[in-house]
């Protein structure tokens, strides 16, 4: 005996369908999208296709390449050619930069993280009116010229700048603290250049936060502590991760804040790259070491996917 | 027993600290370099006085209305294309039957905002390195416009998409009750509504093309020289507040934008 019995929800199933059949009366719309497909293909992924394949050929005397191909860029990553008997050395240069970058975009990372979350949350808990201002102040420096913004930073820790210049007035040092072109001024930068990339994801992460949680926690006795580590922090992990991404990966490819704060002297990747196409006019190793770090930054956004369901979140 | 009577469950104590001074340490130094535009003396870091004078100092420079000319013929350029780009593909990925190959398509789209800046850059110049090379091709300022539109494409993109989402369906599906064409609906109903996205991602491509130091930087020829980029040529020569000046402005053009993406979208989620 079969009864064909439409329950409630198979009637909303059946009106969604509708809806969907009239959505998807024009088909051909997926076409629309091919004009950015292509220009993205064309001038974004070939370019990409592109450094792969340069990355196996031989260096130009003056830049370029030559169609030859070599491992030699790989190679030289990592080792150096004797010139006399032809043999490979262990040469670390390049490996050193890698390191102190990633150490770099990982302090960033926490030093963003130990700020950002208490901004966050505090933007997140105001009132609605209080926090479109707060949002819109955090939303106009992510969105602010980085180099500009780096300016300023310099302007500040240079020799003769406000802190030095400060300092002297006051009597406290009588001949000015070195702090522009150190190891410091970058870490200073790159915080500061990537702050905002914290907050932003962290805020639109606890502003969904469910306070009846919070309160239930609080009637079981729970202290505040317990509270924050025990129901807040867990129920923003999406965020959290979403955050630490977002400035892990700009912080480990920074080009201008060492390029201006690390004056050349302290490199990161990302000067050590550019260094390739300009004046040590080695393209296929620039190649390499951009890759390089392209798998770096593959291995991050992996762990990212596999964290969240596969939802792309936005600052 | 010294319990407040009333406990705010959502404090945590220091918070609103370091909200502060999060906010201070993010403003102060920009604000500083702000205020020095205004120093009447010739350097960037001894105050003297009030002057407008460095703003002037700028506007006479021929070498600042190369500069702005540049930036705003290839923001503007790549801002109206990526931005037809974009609202054609968030449609063409919003308003379909989901289709095989949509999140590879998807993928696409935001590529430009995963790869690292400096890889972009670098990929960029050997790729127009290389059809210089092998078809003769050089498309003058172009190259960088091209550039430009390619990691602008997904900065529009997303105000878009999320407006398209956010759509009621059922006045697009009145519509295509009332017999209106597939054209007239979009036009009529679908468009309108889509304006303050499509604005707001605009806002957002002007932004990031008028900023970019990075890949213009690599992939500039001679004479191309952008606002970031001369910016970029006066910090290594003695400096005057002029560089504060030209920096100002830069700055004040981004908050200005930002600030109309920001109460647009604002004003949708109301």
């Amino acid at each position: 005996m079969t009864t064909a019995t439409l329950s409630p929800t198979d009637l909303s199933k059946a009106a969604l369908f509708e809806a969907q059949a009239v959505k998807t009366s024009a088909r051909r719309n997926r076409l629309l999208s091919l004009p950015a497909l292509i220009i993205i293909g064309v001038f974004g992924v070939l370019p990409l296709v592109i450094i792969c394949v340069y990355s196996f050929l031989v260096a130009a005397p003056y830049g370029g390449v030559q169609w030859q191909f070599s491992t030699d860029a790989y190679l030289n990553f990592m080792f150096q050619r004797d010139i006399f008997d032809d043999t490979l050395q262990f040469t670390p240069d390049f490996l050193i930069i890698y390191l102190r970058s990633f150490l770099f975009a990982v302090v960033t990372t926490v030093i963003c993280l130990l700020l950002g979350f208490p901004t966050a949350y505090f933007m997140a808990t105001r009132p609605p009116a209080q926090r479109n201002w707060w949002v819109l102040l955090i939303t106009i420096p992510f969105w602010s010229n980085l180099l500009v913004r780096t300016l300023a930073i310099m302007f500040i820790i240079r020799d003769e700048g406000l802190i030095n210049n400060a300092l002297l007035a006051l009597g406290v040092i009588d001949k000015p603290i070195t702090m522009l072109y150190t190891n410091f001024a970058i870490q200073l930068g790159l915080l500061y250049a990537f702050l905002p990339f914290m907050v932003l994801p962290l805020y639109s992460s606890l502003e969904k936060l469910d306070f009846r949680l919070v309160e239930a926690a609080y009637d079981l006795y729970a202290t505040r502590r317990q509270v924050l580590w025990r129901v807040i922090i867990p129920l923003s992990k999406p965020g959290i991760i979403a955050g630490c991404l977002l400035v892990f990966i700009p912080a480990l490819g920074a080009y201008v804040t060492p390029l201006i704060l690390g004056g050349g002297i302290h490199l990161m990747i990302g000067d050590l790259i550019a260094q390739q196409f300009g004046s040590g006019r080695n393209w296929p190793l620039g190649c390499a070491q951009a890759l390089i770090l392209m798998a770096a930054v593959l291995v991050a956004l992996y762990f990212y996917v596999r964290n969240t369901s596969g939802k792309v979140q936005h600052g | 027993m010294a319990e407040p009577r009333v406990m705010d469950i959502k404090d945590q104590p220091g918070f609103r600290t370091i909200a502060i001074i999060c906010l201070l340490v993010l403003y102060v130094p920009v604000l500083i370099l702000m205020v020095f535009s205004l120093n009447s003396g010739s350097l960037v870091t001894h105050w003297e006085g009030v002057t407008l004078g460095w703003y002037g100092t700028a506007f006479l420079n021929e070498e600042f209305h190369a500069a702005a000319r540049n930036t705003l013929i290839i923001s503007v350029t790549a801002t109206i294309v990526s931005t037809i780009c974009a609202t054609l593909a968030a449609i063409g990925m919003t308003r379909v039957k989901p289709w095989r190959g949509l999140a590879a398509a998807f993928m696409v789209i935001n590529l430009p905002l995963m790869v690292p800046e400096i890889i972009t850059a670098v990929a960029t110049l050997s790729f127009f390195a290389l059809i210089a090379g092998a078809f003769g091709l050089n498309f003058g300022i172009g190259n960088l416009i091209l550039a430009h539109t390619v990691f602008c494409i997904p900065f529009a993109y997303m105000p878009i998409r999320a407006r398209l989402e956010d759509m009621d369906l059922t006045l697009e599906n009145a519509a295509a009750d009332l017999y209106a064409t597939p054209w007239n609906a979009f036009k009529r109903i679908t468009l309108p509504l889509l304006v303050p996205g499509i604005m707001s991602g605009a806002a957002l491509a002007f932004i990031v093309s008028f900023d970019d130091f990075t890949i213009t930087q690599l992939v500039a020829g001679p004479g191309q020289t952008t606002l970031p980029l001369y910016i970029w040529n006066q910090i290594r020569r003695p400096m005057t507040p002029e560089i504060n000046a030209i920096s100002t402005i830069l700055l004040l053009v981004s908050i200005l934008f930002v600030s109309v993406s920001f109460l647009i979208a604002r004003r949708r989620a109301k």
